[in-house]
């Protein structure tokens, strides 16, 4: 990725997967979101190819709206509680201090 | 125990002065490290207990103990069915909202939107398994296909063909299609299975009778996750010029499917099993050669006659998208859910004996993990694993005591039948998840193998087979 101004551009991109990822009300979706989307980056950091980048970059813009979309719609409709796993771990943090 | 041993550390550091500064220094990190070590084992046995309360009037003088709702469970149960993918409903919603209209009007700008998001959905089904979209037909699930591809191919031919082939481990809905074909008249073999889940090819193939009309078999087991060889079966039904039918419910979006390179001629798709909604599924059926159905439903017409009623557009959109993700995915997917599914397996085999999994070694999918745990009682262990969503064996019988007819098929007796559970892993699983399940199946399993006589003996070394129960 050579040009700096692109990879400025998937980096925000990157950026804004991630916080809109970890907007999921639902624990498994948020996982998934911010893992799915790290494997994604990562799996196309060595590209060169200017063609295959513009055309993930298209992509990617497209799949952030859903998941910027998705985000909130979970955000909304949660059930309200958190998987026991969640708790678990608000614990252990709480121990740690 | 812990914070004598603590002491014990600090005494000796004390009784060695020349080391006493430098384990001076790490002496509150080991008191740290231990009081968290501590605190956190009383916090996962006391997971669900929150205070303790003084006893009231009425409790008699026993103490009580109130309960919070923990949190919800962890969901491991895929195989009944799937979390919808967020991708899902987003392709969903706008059907569901501006875009109503019936994708048979033909009139009018609203059908003719629904019409052509109905065929695109068509198109992204038909090319995750390799088909022609023509040869898609949508149903409310899998059961209605394989009530449609049994019922309608058997009653279709019925004028010269009378023998149908299925085997012992078929989901309920296809050996409950076959019973009802059998008190019509049609002759049913139902093949078993060896002990692995796998079915003996050559007992197939000399199965096979002049007037086999249809083989009907799963590709993926939805209770041990058995994957039949589907390539030979479809060769050798390609043939011996009889129809091969498969239920692939389980299958679809989880491993590789191509009706052609396996001569698959009707295949059962659900929705909710690959992260679509619920409600809706497909039947490929194949037209060269032509394979002829009777409907069994009457109506408009609609699916080419096959399935009339009207075509419900946002389900089909919904499994449509199910079925693109899937076929973009399925790699990405099937790496990570066998990477969680060792780590399950290994996790559990490392710390306790005599677990065993159900169904071959190799040709099973990894997101269907099916154990036994010997001389432990599979209910039990459900109810103490309360803290994940979990189940026996398939919906229909994990609500009854039975053992499950699958498991006894494969020969296991009533005791691994009893003792077995249902591990399903999907896109969503996380390690996280993983880790907790299996701290928690080895703390119950050991629990309760520690209240077993059974066990018990089994530890002296006491063969239970040569023990005589007497009855008194
Ligand atoms: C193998 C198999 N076939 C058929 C079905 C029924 O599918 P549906 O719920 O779509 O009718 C299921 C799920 O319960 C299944 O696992």
């Amino acid at each position: 990725m050579a040009n700096p101004a692109t990879k400025t551009q998937v980096i925000s991109l990157y950026r804004q997967f991630l916080r809109s990822g970890s907007k999921f009300g639902a624990y498994n979706f948020r996982d998934y979101a911010i893992r799915r989307a790290r494997d994604g980056f990562r799996s196309h950091m060595n590209e060169a190819d200017p063609e295959k980048i513009s055309a993930f970059i298209k992509k990617a813009e497209q799949e952030l709206k859903v998941v910027q979309r998705q985000s909130t719609i979970s955000s909304m409709f949660n059930s309200g509680q958190r998987l026991i796993i969640e708790e678990q771990r608000i614990v252990r943090t709480a121990g740690d201090n | 125990m812990l914070s004598r041993q603590l002491q014990r550390n600090i005494l000796k550091v004390a009784a060695a002065p020349s080391v006493r500064l430098s384990l001076a220094k790490q002496a509150p990190r080991v008191v740290l490290f231990s009081l968290r070590t501590f605190s956190n084992t009383a916090q996962k046995q006391n997971a669900s207990t929150v205070e303790t309360l003084t006893p009231n009037s009425d409790s008699l003088g026993f103490e009580t103990t109130a309960i919070e709702k923990p949190g919800r469970p962890i969901y491991l149960d895929m195989q009944a069915t799937s979390p919808m993918d967020p991708r899902v409903l987003d392709a969903m919603l706008p059907y569901l909202t501006d875009l109503y209209g019936n994708p048979h009007s033909r009139t009018h700008q609203y059908g003719w939107e629904t019409e052509r998001a109905v065929e695109e959905a068509r198109e992204q089904v038909a090319k995750l398994i390799g088909a022609d979209p023509k040869e898609i037909i949508f149903t409310s699930g899998a059961t209605e296909a394989n009530n449609l591809s049994l019922k309608g191919v058997a009653h279709f031919y019925k004028g010269k063909k009378k023998h149908i082939i299925t085997t012992q481990i078929e989901h309920k809905c296809v050996l409950e299609s076959c019973r009802v074909l059998q008190e019509e008249g049609f002759d049913v073999t139902y093949l078993p299975v060896q002990p692995n889940g796998l079915i003996d090819i050559k007992q197939f193939e000399e199965a096979i009778r002049p007037d086999t009309s249809i083989v009907s078999i799963m590709s993926v087991n939805n209770e041990i996750g058995v994957i039949q060889p589907i390539e030979e079966i479809g060769k050798i039904c390609r043939k011996n010029k009889v129809f091969f039918h498969t239920d692939a419910a389980q299958a679809v979006g989880k491993i590789p499917m191509d009706v052609n390179a396996m001569n698959i001629d009707l295949m059962s798709i659900s929705g909710h099993k690959l992260y679509g909604p619920k409600g809706i599924g497909a039947i490929y059926v194949r037209r060269r050669p032509r394979v002829r159905l009777e409907a069994v439903q009457s109506g408009g017409g609609q699916e080419r006659g096959i399935r009339s009623g009207t075509v419900p557009t946002p389900l089909v959109v919904g499994l449509g998208a199910a079925c693109k993700i899937a076929t973009e995915e399925m790699e990405y997917d099937d790496q990570r859910i066998s990477r969680l599914s060792k780590r399950l397996i290994d996790g559990i085999q490392s710390k306790v004996e005599q677990v065993v999994r159900n169904g071959d070694d190799v040709h099973t999918y990894p997101g269907c993990v099916n154990l036994s745990f010997s001389y432990v009682e599979g209910e039990s262990l459900l109810m103490a694993l309360k803290e994940i969503a979990l189940s026996s064996g398939s919906a229909c019988t994990s609500a009854s005591l039975e053992p499950s007819y699958v498991l006894r098929a494969l020969g296991a007796d009533d005791e691994m039948a009893h003792s077995s559970i249902r591990f399903g892993i999907g896109r969503f699983t996380t390690e996280a998840e993983i880790d907790y399940v299996i701290n928690h199946v080895v703390g119950h399993v050991n629990k309760l193998r520690d209240m077993s006589p059974l066990w018990e003996m089994v530890q002296e070394g006491i063969d239970l087979k040569s023990i005589q129960w007497s009855q008194h």
